[in-house]
């Protein structure tokens, strides 16, 4: 009976997460191509950065608590100081060139790898509406 | 205590994991003597000195700059660029009668009109002093892939007026460097009209030769042709480790992905094989990858202290690295301009001055050495 109820409880639980975020294993399995083709040279596969110029993007506190400026990032580009994790970094990043969808498919494989993860994944609209 | 021995084993585990540089370059206690030519720039892609001196480079964004006593001006903007990822405005070099026939050639990611994704093109243009203008599509590597990597490229004339271009493996590493039949991967070879040398070593399947000269080549970003023994040397970005320089030959292969002395990104094994017969072995490799975009050779003329070396930038590491080599071995290696930027290229002018230009810094030269 015990195992019964922590079985339903799971269930539950992943079946309600799945609700808040449908859509959410393509999006990142979408993600990941386009972060092997366009992030991993300098934010290395497992998100950990490299360097001084280079910030970790695994269990980073911009990233969680700045959703906007990140997207933002992926969209047009970076410049200028950051402070990551209690580090600062100032190298610009050039605007990648991907489009909306990508932006937020990449941007789901990011929030929801290496131990990161947040309440709602990031929607095309989400991606398109953050403007210049 | 269980914690203490799980840590041990991690931390041995992380020691093998890493990869060690058995031959690191030194530190150079001297300061190099340079003052730059230009100090706004973003990604300086590629350099070409004129006969008067003056520069002209290109951004990858994509504008061809003319840079005359510090003085820079938008001289060209290609039309089609596929401005993604690793792709942009590229290189850039000189016809050898440029004095004669104002001729420039350079080489882009294309997305010709109305389709989608792209690939590498090579164009000619003419350049009067003022604007770049008759361009002229020579090539354009096909099929166009939405993939944002590997591109290449460097384009460089040899002594005999052949000209040599590089594209790179497009993200396509089991399609398409092995395959002489497909484009990426490889480094071309044509005629300055952008006709095909009817001896080069590959045909398509109508028959004809195509533009391959050599391949199984991951991605280059290094190129120039040997003042002395008029050979084209390249390097090129490994994944993981493997970076390469190379001296190509004539219809060879050189490996990738069968052979590699390099890793997946993940720390993963593509292959355990370094060589095998009828591959070409790289003249040198790094391990760590230290990135390297651009390369020449140093004129001793100019810089007698450095007669024989060889110049590469390194992106990751951002620095320049000199190379000091003997019958063909890399026998030490020296760290210039250090924690400066991205090191994009650098460049032999035709009176042996060395260009360097450094992303989001500047292009600069470096001053003559005392004999």
């Amino acid at each position: 009976m015990y195992h019964f109820i922590i079985f339903l409880s799971t269930t539950f639980f992943i079946a309600g997460w799945w609700q808040t975020n449908p859509g959410l294993e393509e999006s990142k399995q979408r993600g990941k191509l386009v972060y092997e083709d366009f992030c991993v040279t300098c934010h290395r596969s497992n998100g950990t950065g490299f360097g001084k110029n280079y910030p970790p993007l695994a269990n980073s506190d911009f990233l969680l608590n700045k959703r906007k400026e990140s997207i933002y990032a992926v969209k047009y580009g970076l410049q200028g100081e950051i402070t990551v994790n209690g580090t600062v970094y100032n190298k610009k990043m050039e605007p990648l060139g991907l489009s909306d969808e990508e932006v937020a498919d990449v941007m789901n494989y990011i929030y929801f790898s290496w131990g990161n993860t947040t309440s709602e994944m990031v929607t095309v609209q989400e991606v398109t509406n953050i403007k210049k | 205590m269980v914690t203490k021995f799980y840590a041990l084993i991690m931390m041995t585990l992380l020691t093998l994991c890493k990869q060690k540089d058995p031959n690191p370059p030194k530190t150079n206690p001297a300061e190099v003597d340079y003052e730059w030519v230009i100090q706004e720039v973003n990604i300086p892609w590629g350099m070409a000195v004129l006969p008067d001196g003056s520069l002209l480079y290109t951004e990858k964004e994509g504008i061809i700059y003319h840079i005359s006593n510090g003085k820079k001006t938008e001289v060209g903007r290609p039309e089609n660029l596929y401005y993604r990822g690793q792709g942009g405005l590229l290189d850039i070099c000189l016809h050898p009668d440029f004095e004669k026939n104002n001729k420039v050639y350079f080489t882009m990611s294309r997305q010709p009109e109305g389709e989608k994704g792209g690939n590498t093109a090579l164009f000619s243009a003419e350049f009067d002093g003022k604007i770049i203008q008759n361009y002229q599509l020579l090539y354009q590597a096909t099929p166009l892939t939405t993939a944002g990597h590997h591109f290449g490229s460097r384009v460089a004339f040899d002594k005999k007026g052949y000209l040599y271009f590089t594209i790179g493996d497009r993200g396509e590493r089991d399609l398409n460097p092995q395959d002489v039949t497909r484009d990426g991967g490889k480094v071309y070879r044509l005629h300055d009209d952008g006709s095909v040398p009817t001896d080069n070593p590959f045909k398509g399947n109508d028959g004809k030769p195509t533009a391959v000269f050599s391949y199984g080549h991951r991605n280059l970003q290094g190129m120039f042709v040997h003042p002395d023994t008029d050979e084209v040397w390249t390097n090129e970005h490994g994944p993981k480790g493997g970076d390469e320089i190379n001296i190509i030959k004539k219809g060879a292969n050189y490996g990738w992905p069968v052979i590699t002395y390099g890793k997946e990104y993940s720390g993963l094994t593509i292959t355990e094989e370094t060589s095998r017969p009828g591959m070409e072995q790289p003249l040198y490799y790094w391990i760590p990858s230290i990135a390297p975009s651009g390369m020449c050779f140093v004129d001793a003329k100019v810089y007698p202290d450095w007669k024989g070396n060889v110049l590469v930038g390194s992106l990751v590491f951002e620095y320049l690295e000199r190379l000091e080599l003997k019958n063909n071995k890399v026998v030490a290696r020296h760290k210039l301009f250090e924690n400066m930027g991205r090191v994009r290229n650098v460049l032999t002018a035709p009176d042996g001055t060395i260009y360097v230009a450094i992303e989001n810094k500047g292009i600069l030269k470096i001053k003559p050495q005392k004999k």
